[in-house]
């Protein structure tokens, strides 16, 4: 599919990056004229992802973080997620709502619930030890 | 984030401004626990009016303020959330654990 634009970005796994995360993708996606819905469930959607990297993939360490968001023909929106963490040993597991493995940490096992709910489309993959991808795919509604 | 927290009576409501994600969800928490443990209030709100961000932080984070002050025996309400963090509260099913309510403007 035709990339009409991309921006390439990475950061260290810091929790401040969360929002500079959200603020990047937004600030980007801007130009392919998203409802406030649309931009609202990215947000969130990435906020998501970014913090999974930063609580779980680099919770014994510390690494980057690299995004790569595209507007693709069509008006969909490809974001690429990737760390280079510990990794996921049960993605099924992971997925399910509520499972959390930080709990202490008041996590509430929805981060996934999240992405799928305000994506179209969700995929993880996972090596453990090697870390995790997360890419999710928006068709944005309005300019068609 | 700015956390104003006004009580009487025992009636507590904690206004916050600005976004909630899992960097600042640990300095809400602290503060709203702290007031929590040091007054013991039978009702605290809290307010999202001036939230324009949540994620699933702010689930843990409601779901362990209603935890705690459940034990102290009071009762948490969550109060003006804009209509994108009512999708992130629904999708959570926290309805059935705390109130959730809306000023009439």
């Amino acid at each position: 599919m035709k990339i009409i634009n991309e921006v390439k970005f990475s950061m260290p796994s810091f929790s401040v990056n969360e929002s500079v995360a959200r603020a990047v993708v937004s600030s980007f996606l801007i130009q392919a004229d998203p409802t406030v819905e649309e931009l609202a469930d990215i947000r969130t959607a990435v906020s998501e992802a970014v913090t999974n990297a930063v609580v779980h993939g680099y919770r014994h360490s510390s690494g980057k973080i690299e995004l790569v968001v595209r507007i693709l023909e069509g008006n969909i929106i490809y974001i690429k997620i990737k760390d280079k963490g510990c990794g996921i040993p049960d993605i099924e597991k992971a997925m399910q709502p509520l499972f959390t493995t930080a709990p202490e940490e008041e996590r509430s096992g929805l981060g996934f619930s999240v992405m799928e709910s305000f994506t179209d489309k969700l995929t993880v993959k996972s090596i453990v030890g090697k870390g995790t991808t997360i890419i999710m795919r928006k068709k944005l509604k309005n300019n068609e | 984030m700015n956390i104003n927290i006004k009580s009487a009576d025992g009636k507590a409501t904690a206004c916050l401004c600005g976004e909630i994600d899992h960097h600042n969800a640990k300095e809400i928490r602290e503060e709203l626990d702290r007031f929590i443990l040091s007054s013991q209030p039978k009702e605290l709100a809290i307010d999202f009016k001036e939230i324009s961000f949540m994620d699933s932080s702010g689930i843990g984070l409601i779901m362990g303020r209603h935890k705690l002050i459940t034990e102290c025996g009071g009762k948490l309400i969550v109060k003006n959330p804009q209509l994108y963090i009512k999708r992130v509260l629904k999708l959570s099913g926290i309805e059935r654990l705390v109130k959730i309510t809306c000023d009439r403007l």
